[in-house]
């Protein structure tokens, strides 16, 4: 039984088992490697993706949720606007440590500033407190939020 | 190689790359067995002066990493370091994981190519400048030679060999054969560092661009021809062994392919990790539990408190501390310091093909040369038939400093022909670690006139170092466990510290991000506080009248209280607590300050730190680290405790293993001191500042003087005293 999904505007189809988590699919199956595998119980938000827009934890979304409908991931992030202002206020800022928590805060931030182009501090807790960076890159994370959000103004 | 970038799959998959931990001890070993200047690499068309330069004709220049790149920033910092002294062109500069080499890559304080204590910087600040020098001075002879000129008359700058006086210039690509054949000096001088262009400047990193996309690859990323997934069951108790498997359910699932029954673990194979999960759920396996099955937390805190009341190994005493500790008014306390799990973000994992004469591996390692040689073992093949192929590691903290995790790989991917990713779960991940140890740090100190007379430390917990690189563990003192103690930055006249070894039953130690300090620190810095009260003084003007014989403390100090606002007035039950403290050579003065509510919840509100860490080679990377260093350790200070029942861990995941999180996440302004001196170390220092300073704000907010991490909430409800 073949599953087909829309991943960064590109039709894939492949065979997995329906409750196969989203996450899995992509980095073992499809061989997209940058959403990352972090708890698997939906605590850190590496494996942050959007699907329609919205910052989803694919380690726990069965395939057959999404089926047909339209996902992104950090490879393919930089072609929305949010994302490619994210992806440049985090190198600007220099967010990053070892980068492994940083596709899920950078999916997360984008969905973010595409939802709410000005966020307040409150607003980066409410969006960001799901991705836990263990490098503790969070200061840097607010930062660079804001920046992309002015960014955008401007 | 031929990638634009060598961190991406395209260069792993046909390179290799490497990464970092740092002791802030000088470890009696074999110093320096990597001469300054390293043999020629053999590369062909290329110039190849050393084991850490390679530049082809195009001016490429790809700099090997001896020292793996886990977040710190070292690639970055290593290759300033090398591209100042080779005055390269920094835009055309790329990196590349070292493959396993000791002679070639080996950290010269360890002799071993190994990533820690923060001495990556500290311990190859000449050789590399060396190196980089000896190849800028190649590259001028091969220009003078070529223009008939004195090389002293030429000079080099971006890439670039010029001779002013005729105008002529060429660009290393065009010396590089040139340069090949030229001889390298013998005693190369290196710049001053008044002279630095790129040391000294926040250089953007290197290794970032590609994580912001999904492009840099990790361990775990590997991704090899016909390659199926493992993940695996360790027996919950430590010690134990695999009894009876049942997998009669677990092979009937739909992309199941092998079980594999090791000694302590089960694997199962499948298509992908989520066939392999199922799989693994599916077991049913009974254990050879063993005699630790009934071990608790309180049977390990029971032994410990008994060991700590022995006489420990002396591995200091100055002055003559049973007259000092007789005289003046007496404090006695003692500090205790659970099982801290590493968590790395990127859960343990390594792909492994073991082929009939060869054993490839793809992993992040901090222990590069270890891998090999205990994957050899595993394998039953020489060490030169293991190839490892080091990656970025997405957090090391010194868990990636063991090798368990490649040897259970390679015994799994020798049951079949195929390559094998093998991926932990984060359960498994948090309950099969190597912990930071307990420890229990007693102090017993006298103040006369206000100020400390005696001063005695006794050290109690494991001695990771015995087991870890036992030449090293002498006379019953780990160097470790008490780096910080030794090295307290006080003037204490009559100074004493004492080690006790003391093994937790069945649990395995290890190395945990800042290593010893981060018990010495602890207790020391809290102590300080306790003794600051009794001499009727303020924490602050306590500790500098100790401090007059290390300037540079007392400058981070002084430093840290003015940009803290030290002294003004807070709020009721807000409070602002100091650490002062000496670890991996930098100097670092650290003011928490935080409000604790009535039922004792903790809100941190600022924190402040002044780092003297000498030259420091990219002073946002000093920022990055003890920013996040800070909330490493805070995260423990608030969260962090594995405990023990029934011989097993009981924390799992970041549910019950918590992490400090962005909404907990305080203001922190990092200040790095100019300085001169050789660089300090960097990534662990934050790591030690924070548990104390919170502690120390928390005893000035509420009176209560805590001696146990993590913070125990009930102490603190208002109403309760000390
Ligand atoms: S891996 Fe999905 S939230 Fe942690
Ligand atoms: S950058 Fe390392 S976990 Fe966030």
């Amino acid at each position: 039984m073949a599953t087909t999904l829309i991943v960064n505007g590109e039709t894939k189809s492949f065979d997995a088992p329906p409750e196969m988590p989203l996450l899995w699919v992509l980095r073992d199956i499809l061989g997209m490697t940058g959403t990352k595998f972090g708890c698997g119980i939906a605590q850190c938000g590496a494996c942050t993706v959007h699907v329609d827009g919205r910052a989803v934890r694919s380690c726990v979304l069965p395939v057959s949720a999404v089926e047909n409908r339209t996902v992104t991931t950090i490879e393919h992030v930089g072609s929305t606007p949010s994302g490619a202002k994210v992806q440049k206020a985090w190198l600007e800022a220099e967010v990053i440590q070892c980068g492994y928590c940083q596709s899920g805060q950078i999916m997360a931030a984008a969905a973010l500033l595409a939802a709410t182009p000005n966020p307040d501090d409150s607003d980066i807790d409410a969006a960001m407190a799901g991705n836990i960076c263990r490098c503790g890159t969070y200061v840097r994370i607010r930062e660079a939020i804001k920046h992309a959000a002015n960014g955008r103004q401007s | 190689m031929n990638a634009h970038n060598n961190l991406t799959r395209r260069a792993l998959l046909t390179g290799g790359l490497a990464t970092g931990f740092v002791l802030a001890f000088h470890l009696p070993l074999r110093a320096a067995v990597n001469e300054p200047v390293q043999p020629r690499d053999t590369t062909e068309g290329k110039f190849a002066p050393n084991a850490f330069i390679r530049i082809d004709e195009t001016g490429r220049t790809v700099l090997m990493m001896p020292q793996v790149e886990m977040g710190q920033g070292t690639y970055t910092s290593i290759s300033a370091v090398l591209a100042e002294e080779l005055d390269a062109d920094w835009g055309k500069v790329e990196v590349q994981h070292a493959p396993p080499n000791d002679k070639l890559y080996g950290n010269p304080t360890f002799g071993l190519q190994v990533t820690g204590n923060s001495n990556s910087i500290r311990a190859w600040w000449l050789p590399l400048r060396k190196a980089g020098a000896t190849a800028r001075a190649m590259l001028v002879q091969a220009a003078a030679s070529q223009w008939g000129v004195e090389p002293a008359s030429c000079t080099a700058s971006k890439g670039e060999v010029a001779h002013a006086a005729s105008g002529r210039k060429l660009g290393y690509g065009e010396l590089a054969l040139a340069a090949q054949g030229q001889t390298p000096p013998k005693d190369v001088a290196v710049k001053d560092p008044r002279d630095f262009v790129l040391i000294g400047q926040p250089l953007k990193r290197l290794d970032t661009p590609d994580k912001v996309n999904g492009k840099a690859i990790y361990g775990i990323d590997a991704i090899l021809p016909g390659m199926k997934f493992a993940t695996v069951a360790a027996c919950p108790v430590f010690g134990g062994k695999v009894g009876k498997v049942d997998d009669s359910a677990a092979v009937k699932l739909p992309g199941v392919r092998k079980v594999v029954v090791l000694d302590d673990m089960v694997a199962v194979i499948g298509d992908h990790m989520w066939a392999a999960k199922k799989g693994l759920e599916a077991l049913k396996i009974e254990w050879n539990e063993g005699p630790n099955a009934e071990i608790t937390t309180k049977d390990i805190w029971d032994d410990l408190r008994k060991a700590s009341q022995k006489d420990g190994a002396v591995a200091k005493s100055d002055g003559d501390i049973a007259k000092a500790l007789a005289s003046g008014d007496r404090f006695e306390a003692a500090y205790e310091l659970p099982f801290l799990a590493h968590a790395s973000m990127e859960p343990i994992n390594a792909t492994v093909h073991v082929k009939p004469d060869s054993c490839e591996i793809w992993t992040g390692t901090q222990i590069m040369t270890r891998v090999q040689s205990e994957a050899a073992k595993a394998a039953g093949l020489p060490v030169d038939k293991v190839i490892v192929n080091n990656h970025l590691l997405g957090g090391g903290f010194g868990r990636k400093l063991e090798p368990d995790m490649v040897i259970a790989a390679v015994k799994i991917a020798k049951q079949v022909d195929y390559p094998v990713k093998v991926v932990w779960t984060r359960e498994e991940d948090i309950q099969h670690d190597v912990y930071r140890p307990v420890y229990r740090d007693q102090i017993t100190a006298s103040l006369v006139d206000g100020k400390v007379a005696g001063w005695k430390y006794k050290v109690a917990g494991s001695a990771v170092l015995a087991r870890w690189l036992p030449p090293a563990f002498q006379k019953g003192i780990d160097i470790d466990a008490i780096d910080a103690a030794v090295d307290a930055p006080y003037d204490f006249a009559n100074f004493h510290v004492e080690y006790v070894r003391a093994e937790p039953l069945s649990v395995p130690t290890g190395f945990w991000r800042g290593v010893g300090p981060n018990n010495n620190v602890f207790a020391v810095e809290c102590a300080m506080d306790e003794l600051a009260r009794k001499a009727g003084k303020g924490p602050i003007e306590f500790r500098k009248s100790m401090l007059t014989k290390n300037p540079r403390m007392l400058a981070v100090l002084g430093q840290v209280a003015e940009k803290s606002g030290w002294g003004q007035p807070l709020p009721p039950r807000v409070g602002r607590g100091v650490c002062v403290q000496p670890s991996f050579a930098s100097f670092i003065a650290t003011v928490v300050e935080a409000e604790i509510d009535d039922i004792g919840e903790i809100t941190l509100r600022r924190v402040t730190s002044v780092v003297d860490t000498g030259i420091a080679v990219n002073p946002d990377t000093v920022k990055a680290q003890i920013e996040g260093g800070l909330i490493f350790g805070l995260t423990a200070a608030l969260y962090g405790e594995i405990t023990i029942d029934k011989g097993r861990v009981q924390q799992s995941n970041f549910h019950d293993y918590r992490m400090m999180r962005i909404n907990e996440t305080p203001k922190i302004e990092v200040i790095v001191v100019k300085s001169g001196e050789a660089p300090g170390g960097i990534g662990e220092a934050g790591v030690n500042a924070g548990p104390p300073a919170l502690r120390n704000a928390i005893y000035a907010a509420t009176g209560v003087a805590l001696r146990r991490l993590p913070i125990d909430r009930k102490l603190l409800a208002a109403g309760k005293k000390a």
